[in-house]
């Protein structure tokens, strides 16, 4: 690989050895081997089975539950419902400040999807959790359900997290986030030709070949070691100690190498209640998802929709965009509202535009809660927007390539969130994908740069 | 749960457990023996991650039963270096970057080395067809493939 040393080169630090060296990867040798500690490779004598019963239904109120058969159960030592959690209502950004706290550890009176976790059996096998998981009675009143986002922001429709009180999450710009630069009704009336286009994408499951869970030893002296395959291992820990009411020092969180993830093990699902069933039964206690649940319970990557209305000349400069961006956060929190907010700050692309307006919403619906995953709140809306780039420019009969470099942005412009762009390098980009995929473009634009004298 | 006696030898050793009828060999190598090399993905029989040789074949252990493997000789990735000596494919993997997470990996170097056990030298196509049983979500499988055909062509090698 050669590596290109005259761009930036006043800015740069030189002196790089690292970048185009092959490196041995430290963890190599353990994988190869067999010997590479996973969660679940740790085996504790007395070691309890936690399973779950889960919610049939997409919403329903629960009249009651009946975990006497499960309890009589032979092999079962204890069953835990939402009295047994200490602080049972949490939301995971609520560390960085972003509430309110919208989702049940256990059910209570209420679920909001189908796959919530209401009731937790521990066994002393998995099989014997699983068959008096089967017994737990509990009766519901069926609810209606929502599960598409515009129907959910109609009024009327049903409410389904009553933490929020309305089925979006209440920005402090209001019930979506904002972005409003320049004049963008000015620009469309300005613009030579005017394109608005819908994307729109499901829900896409991880899959880690390694399903999500943890093992939980208690240490003896009112501290708990959990092996856990979390990607975040300190939301974790503190979501942990909020939840049960224990400090931080009692919980003793082993992490290391996790089987797969790709954003799927940050939220914090299976820890909280694993080490509640160790503390209440002081024994070990693993919680494992099986496959299944692992592609129907675990959040997925959250459908979007997005709805882009671009003002463009005809000499190839986009003048005005309006951007509506809709995120399915299904029926809790999670990482949505922190997803949905990327994407506002997202949709101008990395092009310069006068005169933008956006307004993203993080809506609730009665499906499987969809959180972190690769690049969420950005992928679906990059694909969105470079679509509808390549239509723009067909549009007004010019090169894709070339409209992009006509609108990129450059060192010194002034994005739409008001952050004038520093080191970009969009355009050396696109000069380097020009000649490497043999796509010419005019000798104008090869000859630009990111970097403006005086910016 | 009856508890049914069970004999195998494990990667060169004897092994005797008083095993629960029903248990799979998965759980039995894992829990009962401590060999934790094979991983559990699926337990459905359709992720790899669990695979293990059995009287040299390609074997499934989350869809083996413990109980029918008496007098089996059973190989797993945690056997196959010798002497801390790395099998030419481990070699192999390490060298190719073919692995990331890792979880698939085992599974993976087992199916592997059935393939050049009975076809020293394959093709592309036969490294393909051998590993499709094992799924992986991280390193794309063109590592992998590579690090199978530069362990075939080592193999070959020191055979020359």
């Amino acid at each position: 690989m050669e590596l290109r040393k005259d761009y930036f080169a006043d800015v740069r630090k030189d002196g790089l050895n690292e970048i185009g060296q092959p490196r041995p990867r430290l963890d190599s040798p353990g994988h190869v081997t067999g010997k590479t500690a996973y969660f679940s490779d740790r085996n504790f004598p007395g070691m309890l089975h936690l399973k779950m019963v889960r919610s049939p239904h997409h919403h329903a109120r629960i009249r009651s539950i009946d975990t006497s058969e499960a309890e009589k159960h032979p092999g079962v030592v204890r069953v835990l419902t939402a009295k047994d959690v200490p602080h049972n209502v949490y939301t995971i950004l609520i560390l960085i400040q972003i509430g309110p706290e919208d989702e049940t550890v256990l059910a209570d009176g209420k679920v909001r999807w189908k796959g919530e976790a209401v009731v937790a059996v521990l066994a002393e096998t998995e099989r014997a959790a699983q068959e008096a998981a089967a017994k737990v009675k509990v009766d519901y009143e069926v609810l209606p359900a929502v599960f598409d986002m515009e129907e959910a922001l109609k009024p009327g429709a049903p409410i389904v997290n009553e933490y929020h009180g309305q089925n979006y999450y209440l920005y402090d710009s209001g019930e979506c986030r904002k972005v409003r630069f320049g004049d963008v009704e000015a620009g469309f009336a300005e613009a030579d030709h005017i394109l608005e286009q819908t994307y729109q994408s499901s829900p896409i499951e991880h899959a880690p070949t390694e399903t999500t869970g943890c093992v939980v030893a208690p240490e003896g002296n009112d501290r708990f070691t959990c092996y856990t395959n979390t990607q975040a291992m300190f939301f974790t820990l503190d979501n942990a100690s909020i939840i049960l009411q224990m400090p931080g020092s009692k919980l003793h969180f082993v992490g290391g190498t996790v089987g797969g993830g790709f954003g799927g093990k940050v939220d914090v699902i299976v820890e909280p209640i694993a080490i509640l069933g160790a503390k209440l039964t002081g024994r070990p206690v693993c919680f494992i998802y099986s496959r299944e649940e692992e592609m129907q319970i675990s959040s997925p990557r959250a459908a979007e929709k997005v709805v882009i209305k671009d003002g463009v000349m005809k000499d190839g400069r986009i003048v005005a965009r309006k951007v509506t961006g809709y995120t399915d956060a299904g029926a809790y929190s999670r990482h949505s509202p922190y997803g949905a907010q990327k994407g506002a700050a997202h949709y101008p692309g990395p092009y310069t535009i006068p005169n933008v307006w956006i307004d993203t919403y993080c809506v609730y619906t009665n499906r499987t809660p969809s959180s972190a995953m690769r690049g969420f709140g950005v992928t679906i809306g990059d694909f969105a927007l470079e679509v509808q780039m390549d239509k723009l420019a067909r549009l007004i009969g010019m090169d894709p390539l070339e409209f992009r470099f006509i609108n990129a942005y450059r060192d010194g412009d002034m994005k739409a969130h008001r952050q004038p762009t520093e080191g970009a390098a969009l355009i050396e980009c696109m000069q380097e994908a020009s000649r490497a995929a043999n796509w010419p473009v005019a000798e104008k634009f090869m000859a630009m740069s990111s970097y403006r004298k005086g910016a | 749960m009856a508890k049914v006696p069970v004999q195998f030898t494990l990667n060169g050793s004897e092994k005797a457990e008083f095993i629960e009828s029903g248990t799979t060999l998965l759980h039995a190598l894992r829990d009962k023996i401590g060999d934790t090399s094979p991983k559990g993905g699926c337990h459905q029989g359709t992720c790899g991650a669990c695979s293990v040789i059995i009287d040299g074949e390609l074997k499934l252990s989350c869809l083996t039963l413990a109980e029918t493997c008496n007098g089996a000789d059973i190989r797993t990735t945690a056997g196959l270096a010798e002497a801390g000596v790395l099998h030419p494919l481990q070699r192999a993997f390490l060298d190719a970057f073919a692995t990331q997470c890792g979880f698939c990996t085992p599974g993976v170097i087992m199916a592997a080395k059935v393939l050049l056990d009975r076809t020293p030298n394959p093709s592309r196509e036969d490294v393909v067809e051998a590993l499709s049983g094992n799924i992986c979500r991280c390193t794309g499988y063109e590592p992998i493939i590579q690090a199978v055909l530069a362990a075939a062509r080592a193999n070959s090698q020191n055979a020359a």
